[in-house]
């Protein structure tokens, strides 16, 4: 049940990427896990980032995660909806719960994250 | 978790309940329990809108019996004991003899010389071995503990006693329970077996515990999400527990209270009967009364929507003045709150939280962060019940 549309990070993100841009999201089953989803901190649009770097984070009733970008680039927009309105990460993790679009500085840094296969095989095992 | 560690845990009579209707299974206090159902914030809701079940059976209760046990359960706790009617319960802290907590506790008046202390799993071993140990030299005391053979099921919510009132095992004491008032309780028979039910609970909300030897409590608690079904009864997780009593800024022993924290510094003063009496720890509470106590339990609202959790240091300008005890989103407030012990002196200076590596502006408010939400609750309007 996997969506093959994008790829998957061993933090359980997902990454789809349109015109050299990456939107990024938290996957269904991060979203489970995490719990209710009360609190988010995103990147200024605008900044730098570089793969890997700790970009925000999700504050969960029970924890705070931090958000970690799989790709490096330059923050082309954040969602301002899910800043508004923290449970639409939970109730939408794949569409309208995505986090931040990232404008790619290096695709090929994309050949090193999982498909959907690779993903499914991760949370299953 | 491995497969080693699950088989230490404990497991209680509804733990198979759980584990097929969707909890999600950890580990607390030695006991596999459920820390969530559907949600936090949907549990949350529920107790706070209809009503909620919660298995809350790793407490510990233990019965103390016999002509000595009134005056020696009173010099060993901060509340009064002595002199209560039959049915009454009296919140508590038992502590040590420099004041320090060692836990906070119920005790049941249940009949003429007969006693139930419940106290917290996390500090059953301690207690129950402080008390059988001190009961074995105390003339006319006899303790035992029924930790293993009791279970103990919550029904907490505004529709709490319209569920009771359904429920047909309970029905020859129906209107016996709908009668009893707040920190009271009542022995029933239920088909040979006793099943003590006190309106008492850890939300704030109107509500019961009743405890059931562990055989029956699978069949009540079917009995009870049956008959609330159309009620919205849901079953809550100990993750919404603890959101239902940081509202109210309940203590929560190991947060608020430890063997490190006086009764006075966590505010629970309201606890304490000084007046004509002696118990462990109070000359020692009473000199830090004389001399000023030195730290208060203070209640925080963080700007915006970061949440000061557990351990964060509290800051008065440069100077560390505490720490959070307590910290998370208030599902009823839709915002962060914290509990924090303090350096009293401070206490109403400008704060501010280190929260990882970023001083959060907080301002000081009253607690319960909630208003309190049924007449007569000691622990959320921190008064006296009685003199």
């Amino acid at each position: 049940m996997v969506a093959e549309d994008r790829k998957y990070t061993q933090d359980h993100e997902w990454i789809q990427v349109a015109d050299g841009v990456g939107t990024i999201g938290v996957t269904e089953y991060a979203a489970q896990e995490l719990g209710d989803v009360v609190f988010l901190e995103l990147p200024e649009a605008g900044s730098r980032v570089a793969k890997g770097d700790a970009i925000g984070t999700i504050e969960t009733v029970k924890s705070v995660e931090d958000l970690f970008t799989p790709v490096s680039g330059e923050v082309a927009e954040i969602n301002q909806a899910v800043l508004d309105a923290p449970e639409t990460v939970n109730q939408e993790p794949m569409s309208g719960g995505w986090l931040v679009k990232i404008s790619l500085s290096d695709p090929a840094e994309l050949d090193g994250l999982l498909d959907a296969a690779a993903y499914a095989e991760l949370i299953g095992g | 978790m491995t497969h080693e560690e699950n088989q230490n845990l404990r497991q209680t009579p509804l733990t198979s309940w759980h584990r097929a209707n969707g909890g999600r299974m950890v580990p607390f206090a030695g006991f596999e329990m459920p820390v969530q159902y559907e949600g936090v914030i949907a549990e949350h809701t529920a107790v706070r809108e209809r009503v909620g079940l919660f298995d809350i059976t790793h407490m510990g209760e233990i019965r103390v019996t016999g002509p000595g046990a009134e005056a020696w359960l009173d010099g060993l706790v901060t509340n009064r004991v002595v002199g209560g009617e039959i049915g009454k319960i009296v919140y508590t802290a038992m502590c040590k003899e420099d004041g320090g907590v060692l836990d906070d506790m119920l005790i049941y008046h249940l009949d003429d010389d007969d006693w139930l202390v419940v106290c917290n799993a996390a500090n059953h071993d301690k207690i129950a071995s402080r008390l059988l140990d001190l009961g074995a030299s105390a003339e006319g005391v006899e303790v035992r503990d029924q930790t293993d053979q009791t279970a103990l099921i919550a029904v907490q919510g505004p529709l709490a006693t319209d569920l009771m009132g359904r429920t047909a095992s309970l029905a020859d004491c129906a209107d016996a329970i709908a009668g009893l008032d707040f920190y009271t309780c009542l022995v029933a028979r239920v088909a040979g077996n006793e099943w003590i039910v006190s309106r008492t609970g850890y939300t704030g909300e109107r509500g019961y515990e009743i405890y059931i030897p562990n055989a029956d409590a699978q069949p009540l608690w079917d009995e009870l999400m049956a008959a609330g079904a159309d009620l919205g009864v849901a079953p809550i997780g100990l993750a919404a527990r603890d959101t239902l009593r940081f509202e109210m800024a309940y203590c929560l022993y190991g947060h608020e209270l430890s063997e490190q924290i006086t009764p006075l510094e966590a505010g629970i003063k309201w606890a304490c009967r000084f007046k004509n009496r002696d118990f462990v720890g109070r000359d020692a509470m009473m000199a830090q009364k004389e001399a000023g106590v030195p730290r208060t339990l203070i209640g925080l609202a963080p700007e915006g929507r970061a949440i000061a959790r557990e351990g964060a240091k509290v800051f008065a300008g440069d100077d560390e003045i505490g720490f959070v005890t307590s910290g998370t989103f208030c599902p009823s407030l839709k915002g962060p709150r914290a509990l924090a012990l303090v350096a009293a002196d401070r206490a109403d200076d400008e704060l501010t939280v280190d929260v990882r590596g970023r001083r959060l502006p907080v301002a000081r408010v009253p607690y319960p962060f909630l208003a309190p939400r049924v007449k007569g609750d000691p622990r959320a309007e921190r008064t006296p019940k009685s003199e």
